[in-house]
């Protein structure tokens, strides 16, 4: 056992060191030369009216806050469809969660920008879960009867490109000057996030890690399958809308506020859980999200970077480091079963 | 018999949807016995277990869990009364068996599911009952089928239940296992008290270790009784409907139905030497009559499945005139001869006689 506990804390402390140095890295990089020792002093003397201090205050601060709870909200999102589906490839932006979500969050948008009216975040968040919900129960009525995996996954692509190209339509058609806006947005960005925003997702994503540490129990029977995840006391129905509602909540909650970011969610749980080498969902929900921070935390700060000042979205970058991950837990999944 | 019953149905009809697979199921099972459901494929022995497990909705029909109908138990305490070891598939990647054995605990432990040092003692000597202790730190899905079915067993143990239930436990074991698990569920059953209530496919097993079999057929409790109610006569080729062969309930093994056509040999049998010639006469294809065994014999049980007309004998009794008479009269029209027999001795002393017979035909082969 103690070998257990302490590959467990050695885990946490890498992903915390590592969060706290992307963390350090994101507030001193950029357009705007910041060095280390000035964002320090910066930090110390807490807010002024100097441009570093507003560049670390006003813009990469709130950016790389949003980067860590958006990013730490999608792994976990991940592990909770992967627990539902009991299918390690499951994942909000490949079942099609997240584009519904952005279909629904640019219809509200270009519905709210033809009025004129400036949107409050939780509208947002409630059309984006609204979106996310229908595609989810979409997803399960084309495959919440088939076991395979590959059905599962190729409805969920397939009502995503269905979504995205709705959302095409929708931006083409909608004549406005924040058309750009709306298009960095729906390829998926961290970048303008403000502190009313950063403070509306924490408590959103707070409250589903809650939710999501409390249903952890639950979740490490039913990772034996229904039948005995029965038999040892779990009611499976309000179990499985309880894991609906609160991936759901999640992933539209980085939908609504960053856009459609991909391969997070299957990406991270799967490394955390290589990391760790458990299943535990005590163990893995934290260690989801402090990995889904570092995930993005990282891929920002790429995205940032690479072509500076050209920014990548940031979507671009998770997928470049994503997918081969995918592509990994398919081959390990191959092998398990021979 | 006073043992409290822990698992009683009462005209249990059972299946999907309304759709009744299997009605009218009866039975009791009391602390510290072993009820085995047997029965062909398809008869729904898994679909009664999944019903009394509270899996499925019983269509109609009672069960009872420790003396109270079922429907009537909240989840939790049905768990702390009655675990399951059924043949679903896990999957769940970097699963390690410790945990797969620990969730049985699930029903004693907090609300995080946080384990306390009884309850991982009490999953370590499930492991080590079961025989699973050294797979602990290991990943579920690398493991072997056969030490799967060991690590499911220890959670089921570990969820200390009073009634387990299982469905075909011995499916993916050697022999070695599968004596391994159900001699472990007589020693659960005789220490703990547990009422065990299974279905197997191995019917030489279910004799064994049962103390009540339940057989099903088409969707009916055909028969419940002891093993030795059961295991006797035809009745099991029957419950089967076995039209190739037939099964020997006293040896519990299955013996194929012999070639057709007319005995072309005659074989002189006796104390068990004339089984590998006969096998050898099956496997070619060779239709033969044997004689004169004796109903006790030990080639009897075999002879009498495979050969195409047996001549036999009263147990403990001389060969008498007529069945001489009778193999006599059959040798003569099978083309050859073979003896198996070396000794005579008073009983079998016309076999001899049969011997010299075929040697002065000239028919007496010493191989097929």
């Amino acid at each position: 056992m103690s070998t257990r506990t302490v590959r467990t804390a050695a885990g946490f402390l890498i992903l915390i060191l590592l969060a706290a140095v992307l963390f350090c890295l994101s507030l001193t990089t950029g357009t705007g030369r910041i060095s280390a020792s000035e964002a320090i002093r910066i930090l110390m003397q807490g807010r002024t009216d100097s441009p570093s201090a507003r560049i670390i205050f006003d813009i990469r601060m709130p950016r790389t806050l949003s980067a860590m709870l958006l990013g730490g909200a999608l792994a976990v999102a991940g592990f909770l469809l992967q627990s539902f589906f009991r299918n390690p490839i499951a994942g909000p932006f490949v079942l099609g969660i997240s584009s519904g979500a952005k279909l629904c969050v640019a219809l509200v948008m270009i519905a709210a920008m033809q009025q004129g009216m400036l949107l409050h975040s939780g509208i947002l968040v409630a059309a984006a879960f609204a979106g996310a919900l229908l595609c989810m129960l979409a997803v399960l009525l084309f495959a919440g009867k088939v076991r395979q995996m590959a059905q599962l996954i190729i409805s969920g692509v397939m009502i995503g490109y269905i979504c995205s190209a709705l959302t095409d339509l929708a931006v083409t058609f909608a004549d406005d000057a924040n058309i750009v806006n709306l298009h960095n947005w729906s390829r998926g960005s961290f970048s303008g996030t403000g502190w009313t925003d950063v403070r509306d997702m924490a408590v959103i994503i707070a409250a589903a890690m809650a939710g999501a540490v409390l249903i952890s129990k639950p979740i490490a029977a039913y990772q034996l399958g229904e039948e005995y995840a029965r038999s040892m006391g779990v009611r499976i129905l309000p179990f499985r809308i309880g894991l609906i509602l609160l991936s759901s909540l999640l992933a539209a909650c980085v939908t609504a506020f960053a856009g459609p970011v991909s391969f997070v969610g299957i990406a991270v749980p799967h490394l955390v859980r290589s990391l760790f080498r458990t299943a535990r969902p005590l163990i893995i929900i934290p260690a989801a999200f402090l990995g889904g921070s570092v995930f993005c935390m990282g891929c920002d700060l790429l995205a940032r970077m690479l072509f500076a000042p050209q920014e990548l979205s940031v979507s671009t970058v998770t997928a470049v480091f994503g997918a081969p991950v995918v592509l990994w837990v398919m081959l390990r999944r191959e092998r398990g079963r021979s | 018999m006073d043992r409290p019953p822990l698992l009683e149905t009462k005209d249990l009809a059972a299946g999907y949807r309304k759709k009744v697979i299997a009605d009218g199921i009866c039975f009791t099972v009391r602390a510290g016995e072993i009820l085995t459901l047997i029965g062909p494929n398809g008869a729904g022995k898994s679909t009664i277990l999944k019903t009394v497990a509270a899996q499925l909705e019983s269509i109609s029909g009672e069960v009872a869990l420790c003396g109270k109908p079922l429907d009537s138990l909240h989840e939790k305490d049905i768990a702390k009364q009655l675990s399951i070891l059924f043949t679903a598939r896990i999957t769940a990647e970097r699963l390690t068996c410790f945990d797969a054995a620990a969730a049985g605990r699930y029903p004693y432990t907090g609300m995080l599911g946080l384990l306390s040092e009884k309850d991982r003692a009490i999953v370590t000597e499930a492991l080590e009952m079961t025989g699973a202790a050294e797979l602990a730190e290991q990943e579920f899905r690398e493991i072997s089928d056969g030490q799967r079915q060991s690590v499911m067993l220890a959670r089921a143990i570990a969820q200390e239940p009073r009634v387990l239930l299982l469905d075909e436990p011995t499916s993916y074991l050697d022999i070695s296992r599968k004596l391994e698990l159900l001699t472990l569920l007589r020693r659960l059953a005789k220490e703990r008290g547990i009422a065990v209530v299974m279905s197997l496919h191995e019917l030489d097993l279910a004799q064994k270790f049962s103390d009540q079999v339940l057989c099903i057929s088409s969707g009916r409790a055909q028969r419940i009784g002891t093993p030795e109610e059961i295991f006797r006569g035809d009745y099991i080729s029957e419950l089967y409907g076995i039209r190739s062969g037939r099964y020997d309930p006293l040896y519990g093994t299955a013996e194929p139905a012999p070639p057709a056509g007319d005995p072309q040999v005659f074989v002189i049998g006796g104390g068990g030497t004339a089984i590998p010639v006969c096998r050898r006469l099956f496997r070619a294809g060779i239709p033969f009559a044997a004689g004169v065994i004796h109903e006790n014999d030990l080639d009897y049980p075999v002879l009498a499945a495979l050969s195409t007309k047996l001549i036999t004998a009263p147990p403990f009794e001389p060969i008498p005139e007529d069945a001489f008479a009778a193999a006599r009269n059959c040798m003569t029209q099978c083309r050859s001869v073979i003896c198996t027999v070396q000794t005579f001795g008073t009983l079998n002393r016309q076999n001899e006689a049969l011997r010299t017979l075929a040697e002065a035909a000239g028919t007496l082969r010493t191989e097929i």
